[in-house]
Order: structure tokens, then C-alpha cells, then sequence
């Protein structure tokens, strides 16, 4: 029974919500809406699990010594003092929890997505090669899109409505880029879309009809 | 080693140090580029002005500090915007960090500029977590799936939320996405289940992946990355940390393509070279 | 010029100040004061996390509702979520760790149910009606049309693998190459975008919320 009673599980909660896409009305309306509760609350228990095993993996660290584990301490350090003050002082506004936000997270989590600029930059000068038509394509795509979105792009071709007839005026940067957005990438990007939604729909339906179990894992 | 072999095998901290650069000075010394605007920040624009004044419109904070740099300007635009128009604002976030952002976004827009009344011209009901399950709940009912605010008050408690059940009572939403859940969430219950108006704000990375709902008519607008808030920013005249952002923007997009075709040009000098061999 | 300095916001600027350099540190190399900052953070979020979502549900929802059992029986039903909670929690233990595959599974369950219909109505349903648009003659906006049409059948006909990719079929596969490499292009153009965007913002603090609000207010 391991296997079978999630399976059982898997295959109500998914065609209660399928049902209740059809049918809103009780019975089906009203025990969506407390599944649906009930899922933001296991939701955060699935958070809290992810966190605690971040903790037994570093803790695990510390205790065998491993090479760097001062890092692991420090990162222990972190995870409890935010742990402390949210559950202390609470998680209002001037709190401690929200100065550590503020000031330390919030700087930290910016400044590495913004790394990624860096190594952008660097990508395009080493890696970036037109080796075949369709990466011409491709980088051709990008440069329009690039300097047409930017006010670079505007400065760069705005003397065209003054130099050439009405019918040529398409022949600026913003103008290029918005009609290859509103064109040949929505139609790249919605056969992708499709594409998709279709497997995603198939995948859905296996799982609710027990076809596919990968989520309960092996025996 | 030939010039062209050290340009080729280049230190890759020079070009660190040149993107940098590219984006430090026009901060510094700015060029003051004109912006022009585009068609879907255009359309989100128009259709605020349309809908009759005090509408309420729903806006949901759906990012986190990493992506703030594109997505508060543009949600500081937007809020003026409304404000402006005396439209009533209720925030809510199915992203953890988002709640925290609207409270900033409220503190320096509603009760800073535009002397706005907490609970009265807006309130923010704090994270739902849960997906496009929470959202789904939200358009059922709100005060189910969140009965108190952000500061764990009853929302029955606030004049704004009196005969606002769930999204039939919402005039339009307006979301800020940063990735999922997000846009396709939302577009799946508030246009494909009920039929509201909506429009949306993203990254730049996901605006090409998103520009299919814009097309179809399930957005009423789009907001593209910090280029976009800069735009809106223009359209309702208050000119910010977005337009400042612009200057630096063009250089280092002009820098990259420089280095795109300068490295493609290396690798053609190569292979010209590979086959005469 | 005088004026009250805030200590807080100070010491707050000059914190985040240091740990962003530390973390532009890794652009010269790989380096203590770049480890340190990325474990603290990692640290520091799931700490925000587990506060985050302990007040925002577990307390109100879970523990608020059971309670209120006394006075309503209905509540009782909220004893599911804590008792499939506890069980996702026991995946720790590694031989109670298969109790967790029932709330696994209910999560699975009704996010499979939701997606199953909502992904068909809003991406592919409400997709196609907008792709087939007028044609009403050589005009512009009649071309764009058709390039959007003949985009996305051909986009979609480059995935069908069930079929070889040769004759007909080959030749419309390979028309919806283009346009796919065209979206990637249009893609990497807004990813350059969004990178540089954040490095932006990075550099507005720096320069003018630290150099310059230090400057100012050392100017006392």
C-alpha cells in the first residue's frame, strides 16, 4: 500500500480540481477551496523541510570537520540569527528580521544576478560565433532587438523619416524591433508555447491517472 | 603572438572592466538619450487612463530583490499612475519577497507623494503562497485565502475592502512577474477563468516568452524590463531612476554588439585562414 | 549644515556596500571574502524563508484554525494538513522518509489537476484564435499576418517528431527553425537587457545611495 495510496491520493486531488474547473458549485467548489488551503499549508511544511535538510547538510559538515567548514559555520550563523529574530521580534516593518533583510539579503541577492552581466559580456566576445545560417539568424535577431530597444537605437536612425519617403520609414532601429517582438518572435515563442502546454497537459494527465509515478519514487 | 591572437585570448577581467565602465559613466555623465515609447507600454498606459476614476485595480508584487532593479521603477511608475487617477490599489504577492516591496513601493508612492490613506486607497494583504492554486483561491474569495493583512490585520477591518470579495469585484490587475509563478498563473485564472482585464510587467528575460499574450489580446499591455519603466516613467512625466538607467543601458548594449562582431570577426579571420591550410 | 544622522541607515548602507563588493570581488577571482558572502546569504535565505512562511501560513492557517475546534467542530478537519505535513517533514528520517510521499503526492495531485485545464485554455486554446488573422491584402499588415501564421504552424511542425523530418514535413521543419532562431535571437537581445539592467541598479546604489550619501554626510 506504499505506492497505492498515493496513487489513490494523486488521482482524487487531481480530478477534484479538474471537476471543479467544469462544476464550481458545492460539493466539488467547496472542498476545492479547502484542498487548495490545505495545499498552501503542506506547501510550506515542503519549505521548511527544504531548509531543515540545508541544516543536517551542514551541520553534518561542521561535526566531520570537512575542508572549508568555517564557511558552513557562517552560513549556520546566518540561517539562525534569521531564524531568532523572525520568530523573537517578529517580521514587521523596523524589526531586526527586516533589517537583515534590507541591508543583507536584499544587496547580496541583487548584486549576484547582476554578475551575470559580467560573464554575458564575455560570452559574446569568446563564444558567440555565425557558424551557420541559422545562428546568423539568431544573432542578427539579437542585434536588431539589442539596439532597437535602447534609446541608442532611437538617436541612431531617427533623421530617417526626414531623409527618406514614407514607405521606407519602417528603416528605424525601434520600428525593426517591435515588428520582429510583435512577429517572427511571437510566432517562434507561441509554437513553443504549444508545444509546451501539450506536453505539459499530457504529463498532468498521466500523473493524475497513476499512468506516471516518478513523484513517489522507487519502492 | 600576433595582435589579433592577444586580442582573441584576451583576459577576461579586461572585458569585466570594460562593461563596467560602460555602465559607471553614463551614470556619472549622463547623455540624456531621448526614450521613445513602445506600442504595449503604450496600450497598459491608455487603458489606466481609460477605466473610470477610483477603479480598483489589483496589483501583484511577484518578485524578489534580484529582479528589483527592472520591476520597482516600473511599479513605482505604475502606482503614481493610479494614484494619480485616485484608483484604489490592493496588493498581494504569491512570491515571499514581493509583500515586503509593496510596502516600500505604498510607503514612498501612496502615503509619501500622494498623501493616500492605508486601508482606505490601499491595502496589501501580504504573501499567498500556494501558485496558481493561491491564485485561484484569491479570485474565489480573499478573505479566505487571506483573511488579514500584511500586518495581520482583518481586511474586513479596512473601508477599502468593503464588497470586494474576489476578482469579479477587481476593475483590472497589473502584475509585476519575475518568474513562476507569474504571468502564464495569472493569465490562466484572471483572463482564461475570468475574463478581467490584465496587464503585466516582467524582466527583460522573460518578455520575449511573454510578448505571445500581449499578442492575443489576453494583456492588455506589456512592460518589458527597466527600458519599459523608463518608458512608462516618460508617459506619466515624472522621469526617474529608470530614464537615469537608460544612458548606461545603450552604451553597454552598444559595447556588446561591438563584441559580438569583433569576435565574429576573429573567427572568420580563423577559418579564412584554417582553409587556406 | 547640520543634521541628526540615522545610525541604522548608515551602518545598513555601508553593510550592503561591503557585501555587494565582496561578492563583485569573484570578477577578479574566486576568494574568501567571496565565499563568505555567498554562504551568508544562502544562510540568511532560508532563514527568511521558514520566518516567511511560519507567519504567513503555518501560524494563521494551521494553528489558527485548530485552535478554533472548541468552538467549531468543522476545524478538525485541519488535523490533514498537520498530520501530512509532519509526514513531508519525516522525510528526514530515512525509514519513515516513504511517509512522505502522501502529501508528495496531494501537492502533485492538485497542481497536475490545475495545470491539466488552464495550460490548455490560456496556451493553446487561447493561442490559436489570435494566430489566424485577417489577410485583406498586400499590406503590411496582412504580410505580418501570414509570417505569423505560417511562424507558428511551422514552429509546431518542427516539433512533431513522429514523423521524419524529410519531404514536405522537412521543408516546414526547417522554416520553423528560422523562426525559432529568430525568438532565441530576440531573446538573448532582452537577456543582455535584463543582465545589464540589474548591473545598473547595482551601480546606482553603489554610486549614489554609498559614495555620495557617505560623501554628503561626512560633509557635516
Amino acid at each position: 500500500m506504499k505506492r497505492e495510496i498515493p496513487i489513490i491520493i494523486t488521482f482524487v486531488t487531481g480530478i477534484l480540481m479538474i471537476i471543479d474547473f467544469f462544476v464550481p458549485h458545492p460539493p466539488f467548489g467547496g472542498l476545492s477551496s479547502l484542498f487548495e488551503i490545505f495545499f498552501t499549508i503542506i506547501f510550506s511544511f515542503a519549505t521548511i523541510l527544504g531548509i531543515l535538510a540545508l541544516s543536517k547538510i551542514n551541520i553534518e559538515k561542521i561535526y566531520r570537520k570537512r575542508e572549508t567548514y568555517g564557511y558552513n559555520i557562517v552560513l549556520l550563523v546566518g540561517l539562525v540569527t534569521m531564524i531568532f529574530c523572525g520568530l523573537v521580534w517578529g517580521i514587521g516593518e523596523k524589526s531586526p528580521f527586516d533589517f537583515l533583510y534590507m541591508n543583507f539579503m536584499m544587496p547580496m541577492q541583487s548584486t549576484m544576478f547582476s554578475l551575470l552581466a559580467f560573464f554575458v559580456a564575455s560570452a559574446s566576445y569568446r563564444a558567440f560565433r555565425a557558424r551557420t545560417p541559422e545562428a546568423t539568424l539568431l544573432l542578427i535577431a539579437a542585434f536588431f532587438v539589442m539596439l532597437g530597444r535602447v534609446p541608442l537605437g532611437y538617436q541612431m536612425t531617427k533623421w530617417v523619416p526626414e531623409v527618406f519617403p514614407s514607405w521606407l520609414h519602417f528603416l528605424q532601429l525601434p520600428i525593426i524591433a517591435n515588428w520582429i517582438m510583435d512577429f517572427p518572435n511571437t510566432a517562434g515563442q507561441r509554437a513553443i508555447m504549444i508545444g509546451a502546454a501539450l506536453g505539459i497537459a499530457s504529463t498532468s494527465l498521466r500523473l493524475v491517472l497513476g499512468i506516471e509515478s516518478a513523484h513517489i519514487g522507487k519502492e | 603572438m600576433s595582435l589579433i591572437e592577444k586580442l582573441k585570448n584576451i583576459d577576461r577581467r579586461i572585458i569585466f572592466l570594460i562593461i563596467g565602465l560602460s555602465v559607471i559613466i553614463p551614470l556619472i555623465v549622463p547623455l540624456n538619450l531621448p526614450i521613445s515609447v513602445s506600442p504595449p507600454v503604450q496600450a497598459t498606459y491608455d487603458y489606466v487612463e481609460s477605466i473610470p476614476e477610483g477603479s480598483t485595480i489589483l496589483m501583484a508584487f511577484d518578485y524578489d530583490p534580484g529582479t528589483m532593479p527592472e520591476l520597482y521603477p516600473m511599479s513605482i511608475a505604475f502606482m503614481r499612475h493610479c494614484f494619480r487617477k485616485n484608483h484604489k490599489i490592493i496588493a498581494v504577492s504569491i512570491w515571499p519577497f514581493g509583500a515586503p516591496l509593496a510596502r516600500d513601493a505604498f510607503n514612498q508612492v501612496g502615503e509619501g507623494e500622494y498623501g493616500k490613506v492605508y486601508g482606505i486607497d490601499f491595502v496589501n494583504l501580504g504573501f499567498v503562497p500556494g501558485d496558481v492554486v493561491a491564485i485561484k483561491a484569491l479570485a474565489r474569495s480573499f478573505r479566505e485565502i487571506s483573511p488579514k493583512d500584511v500586518d495581520n490585520k482583518p481586511i474586513e477591518s479596512f473601508p477599502i475592502m468593503q464588497g470586494i470579495d474576489n476578482f469579479d469585484n477587481i476593475d483590472f490587475v497589473f502584475e509585476l512577474s519575475a518568474g513562476f509563478p507569474g504571468i502564464p498563473e495569472w493569465v490562466m485564472i484572471v483572463y482564461g477563468r475570468h475574463k478581467k482585464p490584465m496587464a503585466s510587467g516582467c524582466t527583460a528575460v522573460s518578455y520575449p516568452q511573454y510578448s505571445p499574450y500581449y499578442q492575443s489580446g489576453q494583456l492588455k499591455g506589456l512592460l518589458g524590463g527597466l527600458k519599459a519603466a523608463a518608458e512608462y516613467e516618460v508617459l506619466i512625466g515624472m522621469p526617474e531612476k529608470a530614464v537615469s538607467g537608460m544612458d548606461a543601458q545603450s552604451i553597454a548594449h552598444a559595447v556588446i554588439v561591438f563584441f559580438v562582431i569583433v569576435g565574429n570577426v576573429f573567427y572568420f579571420i580563423d577559418s579564412r585562414k584554417r582553409k587556406k591550410i | 549644515m547640520t543634521g541628526s544622522v540615522d545610525i541604522t541607515q548608515f551602518f545598513g548602507v555601508w553593510v550592503s556596500a561591503i557585501l555587494t563588493l565582496c561578492i563583485f570581488s569573484f570578477l577578479y577571482k574566486d576568494n574568501p571574502l567571496y565565499k563568505f558572502a555567498e554562504h551568508l546569504f544562502v544562510g540568511i535565505s532560508a532563514g527568511y524563508w521558514f520566518c516567511f512562511y511560519f507567519h504567513n501560513h503555518i501560524k494563521p492557517k494551521l494553528f489558527g484554525s485548530l485552535a478554533k475546534i472548541p468552538e467549531d467542530a468543522y476545524y478538525i478537519v485541519y488535523i490533514i494538513p498537520l498530520g501530512l505535513g509532519i509526514m513531508m517533514l519525516l522525510r528526514l528520517v530515512p525509514k519513515l522518509s516513504w511517509m512522505s510521499r502522501w502529501p508528495i503526492s496531494f501537492i502533485v495531485g492538485t497542481f497536475a489537476g490545475l495545470n491539466l485545464i488552464n495550460y490548455l485554455q490560456s496556451n493553446v486554446l487561447d493561442q490559436i484564435k489570435p494566430t489566424i488573422s485577417p489577410v485583406t491584402g498586400f499590406n503590411v499588415d496582412s504580410i505580418s499576418n501570414l509570417i505569423l501564421a505560417i511562424g507558428v504552424l511551422t514552429g509546431i511542425i518542427y516539433f512533431f517528431f513522429s514523423a521524419e523530418h524529410k519531404g514536405t514535413i522537412g521543408i516546414a521543419a526547417k522554416i520553423g527553425i528560422w523562426f525559432l532562431m529568430v525568438a532565441f535571437g530576440a531573446s538573448f537581445g532582452y537577456t543582455v537587457m535584463a543582465r545589464i539592467s540589474l548591473l545598473i541598479g547595482r551601480m546606482q546604489f553603489l554610486i549614489f545611495d554609498w559614495i555620495l550619501y557617505s560623501k554628503n554626510l561626512l560633509s557635516f
